[in-house]
């Protein structure tokens, strides 16, 4: 559905320090460098996966969904979806996807959202029976209700977002591109977000790549995450093999019923944290088995817990690797 | 095929367009009356007129009526081929926010061109009652001529078409500079000099009145203006109409390119 081949996008900066003379000098030497926001990355996605695209601050995840969106012209490498070159720009392709950016809106800010709604039925050309039975269905999905006849600036954040995906799907793309969806929003919208994702994808077959800082977004939707830094891709697969990757340890915690000293504990892992009553401790994987039965039976354990280490953690330690191997370079 | 799902879109995107008009009414008002321009100029010309008469191109005289059909009719025109679709492509170009015009299956230009005809009816609020204004206080200056009644709407057309298309190119241009802004303020002041909008033509010497004859200016406001006020016959309006036709054409075209070549610069910026 989307490949990806030795894609790469490359701007050319204008380059200033601060000051009156270096502005000066700028009117009449301009000094310029290469950025290279995506530098030479190849996969692929097959229809109705859904795929988190991950990455600090600055990695090219943007810049990667925009030229698969056809927004942005690639400097060289090659990419299709669907079988189409997306800077053509060619109408069925982009009947086929949508990219949602949390950061910018297609809403007209002093109209209703049903406005906007009406504007791309007729733009996307979608018959009119077909337009009314999914906006209900929408409505409903979304509980936007009311919401769709009020101006969006009355709007909040988390009501425009969801009005946002409405219309982003009005057309029933069959690719969706979403860059940071849940951003700004609470904890409950975020979930209904999430939820309402999922299970687009899995009623219409879509295919789906999702950016986002919430690793929650990641690990409740995407089974396949694609890691990239600065520009280059550096992880792709299963998250559970990213997790083991970055972190080849489990976190075990241990509750006693009665008090336990530091060095008991000390032979079954890491220690994380020690407390008479508890203790927090890194187990590899791998000799998770033998140190919860050695526990168990050598000391008075009243609760454990066996749980990945917390995924942002996970990804801080992944972006931190690279942030230093880049300085050493 | 897909010329006519653009077509079938087409009321829909005047629709929403006039309902953005009518939430923007008061800043729409503003708008209109910041082009009083004419109005202006009407008041000075006729009192330089009224204490003598001002004598133009094969001694014509102007009087302080001819005046007054002229500059209430340059305000009429100028409000009909209103565009400003440069500032919206500048704008949009340096936010990123063409991102959201570029996903959709419809040309962008068509987008921008269907936003401004959708404010028409509103500006036709004030054309209509200073129409009225002019018909009544000076029909005897206004063209008795039928033919040249009909020629005048495709005058406007081709008036709003070398209006609109100039702001595409000039608009396109900012995806090769910071901004274009200051490119369209150096194309108005010759817009205001050479089109008829601050004096008629007819006033200017021999040599300025043949240059403005190939400039593209003339024929925004100009040639609709000297129809209207029964300067030009149909035989003698023909020909202008060619030019004026010859030019659109060449707007259409170059713009059309330097949006095509800009695009592939677009940088998406934000997001």
């Amino acid at each position: 559905m989307i490949r990806l081949s030795g894609l790469r996008k490359h701007y050319r900066v204008h380059k200033r320090p601060p000051g009156l003379k270096a502005a000066l000098k700028s009117l009449f030497k301009r000094e310029y460098e290469i950025v290279k926001a995506v530098d030479g990355i190849d996969f692929s996605i097959s229809p109705g996966e859904r795929v988190g695209f991950l990455g600090p601050n600055g990695a090219g995840k943007t810049t990667t969904l925009k030229m698969a969106s056809g927004l942005l012209h690639p400097t060289s490498g090659e990419v299709t979806v669907d079988g189409h070159t997306p800077q053509k720009r060619e109408n069925e392709f982009l009947k086929k996807i949508m990219l949602v950016m949390g950061q910018k809106q297609q809403l007209m800010w002093d109209l209703p959202p049903a406005d906007t709604y009406e504007l791309n039925r007729a733009i996307y050309d979608v018959p009119r029976a077909d337009f009314t039975k999914r906006l209900k269905e929408l409505t409903e999905l979304l509980e936007l209700g009311e919401l769709v006849t009020k101006p969006t600036r009355q709007l909040s954040l988390g009501e425009r977002m969801k009005c946002e995906l409405a219309g982003a799907l009005i057309h029933g793309p069959k690719v969706l591109f979403l860059d940071e969806p849940t951003i700004g929003l609470d904890v409950s919208m975020q979930v209904a977000m999430r939820d309402f994702i999922r299970r687009y994808n899995e009623e219409h077959g879509a295919t789906l790549i999702l950016t986002s800082h919430y690793m929650d977004d990641v690990a409740a939707l995407c089974p396949r995450v694609i890691v990239i830094d600065k520009g280059a891709l550096s992880f792709d697969g299963k998250l559970e093999d990213l997790v083991t990757q970055v972190r080849p340890e489990k976190r075990l915690t241990l509750r006693f019923s009665a008090p336990v000293s530091r060095e008991q504990v000390a032979e079954l892992g890491t220690i994380v944290k020690h407390e008479p009553a508890q203790a927090v401790l890194l187990v590899k994987q791998s000799a998770m088995n033998a140190a919860v039965a050695k526990a168990l039976a050598t000391l008075p354990v009243q609760d454990l817990n066996v749980e990945n280490p917390p995924l942002e953690e996970v990804m801080s330690e992944l972006f931190s690797r690279s942030r230093a191997a880049r300085e050493v370079a | 095929m897909k010329t006519f799902a653009a077509l079938r879109a087409i009321p829909t995107l005047l629709k929403i367009g006039f309902s953005e008009a009518v939430a923007y009414r008061a800043e729409m008002l503003v708008w209109v009356f910041a082009t009083t321009m004419p109005l202006i100029m009407m008041m000075l010309w006729t009192t330089v007129a009224e204490a003598s008469p001002v004598v133009g191109q094969g001694g014509k005289q102007w009087g302080s009526g001819a005046f007054v059909a002229y500059f209430l009719s340059v305000f009429i025109v100028r409000q009909l081929i209103s565009a400003w679709a440069a500032w919206e492509i500048n704008f949009e170009v340096r936010q990123g926010m063409l991102s959201m015009r570029l996903l959709r299956p419809m040309h962008p230009v068509l987008s921008f061109a269907m936003s401004n005809l959708a404010y028409m009816p509103m500006r036709a609020v004030v054309t209509l009652p200073v129409f009225a204004i002019l018909l009544v206080t000076e029909l005897s200056r206004m063209t008795a001529q039928w033919q040249v009644w009909l020629l005048w709407p495709l005058a406007l057309i081709g008036g709003w078409l070398i209006t609109f298309f100039a702001n595409v190119a000039i608009g396109s241009l900012s995806f090769f500079i910071d901004s274009s802004i200051k490119i369209m303020d150096v194309w108005l002041a010759a817009f205001f000099v050479f089109s008829g909008y601050l004096f008629p033509l007819e006033l200017f010497p021999e040599w300025l009145r043949i240059a403005a004859q190939w400039l593209p200016f003339r024929y925004q406001i100009g040639l609709p203006v000297e129809l209207m006020t029964g300067q030009l016959t149909v035989e003698a309006a023909l020909p202008l109409l060619a030019r004026q036709y010859t030019w659109a054409g060449l707007m259409v075209v170059a713009s059309l390119l330097l949006w095509r070549s800009g695009i592939k610069r677009f940088q998406a910026f934000g997001g």
